[in-house]
Order: structure tokens, then C-alpha cells, then sequence
């Protein structure tokens, strides 16, 4: 006998995911997922952005790894309100289900934050599938990883909103060819926004900055 | 990476499918609809789900999978297409408004019980 079932398997992180959405809209809140692999300067990008959005924009970060709160440790020193997701009790999952968002958002308090940014755990697969609940997704992907990872992680490169080329920096020191990696990822996604950034020295921040204060202004409903 | 989580949800979906009446219910085939964007790997899904389905009504069934193409509408020139690698740009107009219609399912379509 054959049953037919017709169902999402993914159904039930998508609806907690629409909850979130519906609780961060209540409270105009913009909410960045951010993703890469590990290693990319994620924390550093966001100490440095933290540092020139804060206080004019309230931030709070949620932080996952599957072990240690090195990441919150060191985001904490911007001032920024900031909780970690630990999910090795989870079975060391490699990415942040929409489950686990909600809980530390209002642990944070985030009825008054502007900005709520995830950064995700290091990973280019896994937290391409997982909606969360947020508004939009960056992806970074650093001079010191190859120019193709565009090519072979398609799925996180497809469903960013933007990218970041970080540790632009380093490029003299390196065979990596930055406009190669951004034409690569323009082939998966061709309309997608890309900052060439390095986090250590600030250069090309500012576009990234005007980009990201447009979006927390257009959803808190504020002005520039 | 996240197939166990995928096994786990696969099991329930399947065990709340089946209607109450069936005494002693044994699944013996599950069929499935994946994508071939969505990230998931057949053997670590198949690997995950005989660890999960052990001791349930789906204890020794098997995965029956459907993999979905990559197809894609340009929204400029109104072609569509399937894509056989990862470049998303559109070869008609060169443009890049393209979206993508299938590739990313990951659901369950039926269960077929044994007799």
C-alpha cells in the first residue's frame, strides 16, 4: 500500500523561521546571517564593522561554533551585546537551525537592537539550507582560500544577498587572483554585490558600511 | 553534514503518515525528491537514516530517490533551461536576472508499506 505524503522535509525549520521573521519585523529589527568557512575573518570583520556602527546603531550578535566562546570573548570588547550558540550538546551540528535563534535573540534583549547579526559556524555547505529568519545573508570568502570555492560551494554563493572578498591585504603576498574569485562567484550569482575588504587594515569598509547602515535604516524606518 | 538531522526528521514525518489503524506497520520503501543543488549526499543520508530508522516501522527500509535537475527561468529573455554545471548566467541574453525553478527540493513524496 502506498501512502502519499508530499511534504517539506525541512518544513518544520521553515515555519520556526517564519515565527523568527515575524518576531524580528515586530521589533525592526534588521537581521544579517553571516556565513563562510572557518577561518575567513568573520570576527574580525564584524569587531571592526561593530566598531564603526556602534553606538549610533544597537547591535547584538549571536555567535555560533560547536565549542568555545573564543568568538563572543572576543566580540564582547566592542561593546556589543553578544551571545554564543554552543552546539556540540546539539550532536556538533555544522550549521544554526532556525530553532536556535529565537531564544538567544531575546536573551539578548533584542526588542531594542537595530541590528542582530549570526555569524554561523565556519562551514560553506550546511547553513546554505538553513533559513533562519533573516532579512539577508552574506557570505565571505578570503584571498587565502581558492578563487574557485564560488564553483564548488554554488548553493552558498546562490543564495547570499552578498559577498565580502576579505584580507584583500595579504593579495601582494599571494598567487590569488581577487578578480578571478569575484568573476566566479558573479558566474553563480551575477547580480550579486561584491566588497573587497580587509578587516585588519579597514580598507574598502566603506561600502560595506553604507551598505549594511541603508538596510538597518530601511527596516528600523530611521534616517541616514 | 546535517543528513543525520535530515534522517531524523525523514523518520517522523514518515511515522506521523501512517494512519493508526495499521497494526504492526512495515515500511518498505521511502520515496524521496532531492535536488541536485540541495546539499545533501545520498550515502551519508542513507547511512544516517538506517542509524535513525532502526527499531521504528522503517527499520530496514529503503531510500527511494528522485534526484530533481537544476532548472532556471531568465526573467529578461523568458528562456529557461536546465543547468549542468554552476554558472547561472543566462547564455540567450548574457544577462544575469535568473532564477532558479527546481534543484533545492528536499521532501518526501510517499511511503509504500509492506502487505
Amino acid at each position: 500500500m502506498e501512502i502519499n505524503i508530499q511534504k517539506k522535509v525541512l518544513e518544520a525549520n521553515e515555519t520556526q523561521a517564519d515565527i523568527n521573521r515575524q518576531f524580528f519585523k515586530k521589533h525592526n529589527t534588521f537581521v544579517l546571517n553571516m556565513m563562510s568557512s572557518p577561518g575567513s575573518g568573520k570576527t574580525e570583520t564584524l569587531c571592526r564593522t561593530l566598531g564603526k556602527l556602534m553606538p549610533g546603531i544597537r547591535v547584538g550578535v549571536i555567535v555560533g561554533d560547536i565549542c568555545t566562546t573564543n568568538d563572543a570573548d572576543r566580540l564582547e570588547v566592542t561593546g556589543a551585546r553578544v551571545t554564543q550558540i554552543n552546539t556540540d550538546k546539539f550532536g556538533g551540528d555544522c550549521h544554526l537551525a532556525a530553532n536556535l535563534i529565537l531564544d538567544s535573540a531575546q536573551r539578548l534583549g533584542c526588542g531594542d537592537l537595530d541590528l542582530l547579526i549570526v555569524e554561523n559556524i565556519g562551514n560553506l555547505v550546511c547553513p546554505a539550507e538553513f533559513d533562519i529568519g533573516e532579512d539577508a545573508r552574506v557570505v565571505v570568502l578570503s584571498v587565502t582560500e581558492g578563487e574557485d570555492k564560488p564553483l564548488k560551494y554554488p548553493l552558498m554563493f546562490r543564495v547570499a544577498d552578498v559577498a565580502i572578498l576579505n584580507k584583500i591585504d595579504l593579495l601582494p603576498y599571494l598567487d590569488f587572483d581577487a578578480g578571478l574569485a569575484v568573476d566566479n562567484m558573479k558566474k553563480v550569482h551575477p547580480r550579486l554585490p561584491v566588497f573587497e575588504i580587509s578587516a585588519k587594515t579597514e580598507e574598502g569598509f566603506e561600502p560595506w558600511l553604507e551598505w549594511l547602515k541603508i538596510n538597518v535604516f530601511e527596516k528600523t524606518g530611521t534616517g541616514l | 553534514m546535517h543528513e543525520m538531522g535530515i534522517a531524523q526528521e525523514l523518520v517522523k514525518i514518515a511515522i506521523d503518515s501512517i494512519p493508526d489503524d495499521i497494526e504492526n506497520p512495515k515500511v518498505e520503501i521511502l520515496n524521496l525528491k532531492i535536488g541536485k543543488l540541495a546539499s545533501v549526499v545520498e550515502h551519508s543520508l542513507t547511512f544516517c537514516f538506517e542509524i535513525i530508522a532502526k527499531d521504528t516501522p522503517l527499520e530496514d527500509a529503503r531510500l527511494d530517490i528522485d534526484f530533481v535537475p537544476v532548472t532556471v527561468h531568465c526573467k529578461s529573455c523568458n528562456n529557461g533551461w536546465e543547468l549542468t554545471g554552476p554558472v547561472f548566467k543566462c547564455p540567450f541574453c548574457e544577462d544575469g536576472d535568473v532564477e532558479m525553478l527546481t534543484g533545492r527540493e528536499i521532501e518526501i513524496t510517499s511511503l509504500e508499506l509492506a502487505d
